[in-house]
């Protein structure tokens, strides 16, 4: 951080309102928070202007991880387009390569085999589950916690990437689904082996949650810090846990019933403040959701392909048309817009990222709390900046 | 000059330890390496993985990520360079005191890898900064960082204190500053710095 005195002058323009007037006294400090920081997640900067402690500007500067993602997928075909995706959120690929592969599937009206749907269930919710873990542990970890609650978060989450790789044959890259399924089967020794994961979740969430949510520090940094009203977070069309801590209730899987999902029953958390809390909270709770689904997935895969032998991998031209496929990923809805000129290769692709639309009320938040809150705010919107720069 | 081995095993046996400053020295640079904590993409969670639990970098003397240029030894490039970060990533590494060392992990930090033809990608840090161990990898599994670790505790090893090869802090004569690529109209201007990187020559 590099503090310098400001012009209140050189601040017009900064910002859109609602914006905070300094109180009269003192000068206001110009402070570049990042890309450098510890705790951006990557390389991100935030650009505060501070009267005392209180933040009274907030200005994000995108960019630093910008790949051209976009730009290279409409260069490359469509299925080399997949391995890119992993990229774009790289804690949980598996979601990324499904809403891909959804969109696709979409725009050549592709079917899925049975048993390619229950194992995208399956990866899926244990990317969540292990996507909420370690949104956590960074959360404690920026609040202080140094080391020890993202050590046991990323215990567990080790566990899951030994399932991952041992399916798919990379631990964060796993490059796994297909337009029409999946790429191999899983043997039923994989699916013992995830049973056997499954069954210590349970566990793993009980003890988080005994250190973590009636601990006086958590409760006294996180609540009533950072709220998000959920008028402001519909207009700012935030999704994921963001949202349903602000109280809203909408959740892809149940309201656009893509793949299996209206098969399992699960509820979908909802806090009620839109503070940092309950953002944590909700994301324990979907763990403990996500486990519900995996064990019903579990005990209802049934055999068969696990890719529609009419699939067409080589050679692969869709019809000029466009489509947009979506699913609940961890951070919220993760969208991928495509549009088709009949070519090998995508005329318009675009992706929606969770987590820069997320990320755009940061400033809302932010406004009137203390610097040091600016940090767990921040980590509790839970970006990863491959997305949001892609 | 280095003690000889079979002395040194026949002083030992009777409780006589014997060292030279240059083993003694080396040693302790080598079993502390602070590295920077500083990630910039994928790589870095592996990063973060590889201090974790399972994989414990503190086995290494590294566990202690320092999150300021100035108390750290050395610096693991995680991640895809973009030409915008680039002139960051220098700053940070000029701002780091001697003796100094970069691990480049990862095909983006090495090469630009999946993401070269990017218009906005940097092809390799090892333009601008040397770099002592490339890690290859999209990304590295934490066993391949903790190998890179070993290696750069090797070359520390080998590293005589005077004469060819001594570490820059030691060398009043050695470059400590490198030039921070500027934003220019089409590229970072220069393109690279010509000190460390030379264009590699092809064998058809």
């Amino acid at each position: 951080m590099t503090p310098s005195t400001i012009d209140p002058e050189r601040l017009e323009g900064w910002n859109r309102p609602p914006i905070i007037e300094p109180d009269g006294e003192g000068d206001l400090l110009e402070v570049a928070m990042g890309p450098h920081h510890p705790s951006t997640h990557g390389v991100f900067r935030m650009d505060l202007a501070l009267d005392g402690e209180r933040v009274i500007r907030l200005k994000p500067v995108f960019g630093y991880l910008h790949r051209n993602h976009e730009k290279i997928a409409e260069t490359v075909s469509y299925l080399a387009t997949m391995p890119y995706t992993d990229r774009l959120d790289y804690i949980c690929s598996l979601t990324n390569n499904w809403a891909y592969a959804l969109a696709v599937e979409k725009l050549v009206g592709q079917e899925v085999p049975e048993r390619a749907e229950y194992l995208r269930v399956i990866l899926g919710e244990l990317t969540r589950a292990q996507n909420h873990a370690s949104s956590i542990g960074f959360l404690l970890q920026e609040m202080g916690a140094s080391g020890t609650p993202l050590m046991y978060a990323f215990r567990e989450r080790e566990k899951i990437l030994d399932l991952f790789e041992s399916l798919t044959g990379s631990r964060m890259m796993c490059n796994y689904m297909r337009f029409g399924g999946c790429r191999v089967d899983a043997s039923p020794v994989w699916l013992d082996a995830v049973r056997k994961v499954v069954a210590g979740l349970p566990a793993f969430v009980d003890e988080f949650e005994r250190f973590l949510s009636g601990s006086e520090i958590v409760m006294a940094r996180c609540q009533g810090v950072g709220i998000l009203k959920p008028e402001l977070a519909i207009n700012a069309g935030v999704t994921g846990p963001m949202l349903r801590a602000s109280g809203v209730n909408y959740d892809i899987r149940k309201v656009d019933h893509y793949g299996i999902y209206d098969r399992f029953k699960f509820r979908v958390p909802l806090g009620d403040h839109g503070d940092i809390y309950d953002r944590y909270m909700v994301r324990i709770l979907e763990i403990r959701e996500s486990i519900g689904i995996l064990e019903q997935a579990l005990k209802g895969i049934p055999g068969g392909p696990v890719m529609d032998p009419k699939a067409k991998i080589r050679n692969f031209r869709p019809k000029p048309g466009e489509a947009y496929g979506r699913i609940e990923a961890p951070k919220g809805e993760l969208g991928f817009y495509l549009i088709s000129d009949g070519g090998p290769n995508p005329y318009r692709y675009r992706v929606r990222p969770p987590s820069l639309i997320n990320l755009t009320v940061l400033e809302d938040m932010c406004l009137g709390s203390n610097v040091a809150d600016v940090v767990l705010i921040f980590g509790s919107v839970d970006i990863v900046l491959g997305e949001v720069d892609r | 000059m280095a003690v000889d081995e079979n002395l040194k095993i026949e002083l030992g046996k009777q409780g006589v330890f014997v060292t030279t400053v240059e083993e003694l020295y080396n040693w302790g640079r080598r079993s502390s390496i602070w590295p920077m904590q500083f990630g910039l993409a994928c790589c870095a969670i592996e990063m973060i993985a590889t201090t974790m639990a399972r994989y414990d970098l503190a086995r290494f003397g590294a566990e202690v990520f320092r999150p300021s240029p100035r108390q750290a030894d050395m610096m693991i490039i995680s991640g895809t360079v973009t030409k915008k970060m680039a002139p960051q990533v220098v700053r940070l590494y000029n701002q780091m005191a001697e003796p100094k060392y970069v691990i480049a992990m990862g095909a983006c930090a090495i090469s630009g890898g999946p993401f070269k033809q990017g218009y906005n990608v940097l092809k390799g840090i090892d333009r601008y900064i040397p770099v002592d161990v490339h890690i290859p990898g999209c990304p590295p599994r934490p066993e391949a960082l903790l190998q890179a670790f070993m290696t750069l505790q090797k070359k520390i090893d080998a590293q005589p204190l005077t004469g060819e090869g001594r570490p820059r802090h030691l060398d009043a004569e050695a470059q400590g500053e490198f030039p921070v690529p500027v934003e220019g109209e089409h590229d970072l201007e220069p393109a690279s710095n010509k000190g460390v990187w030379t264009v590699p020559v092809v064998i058809r």
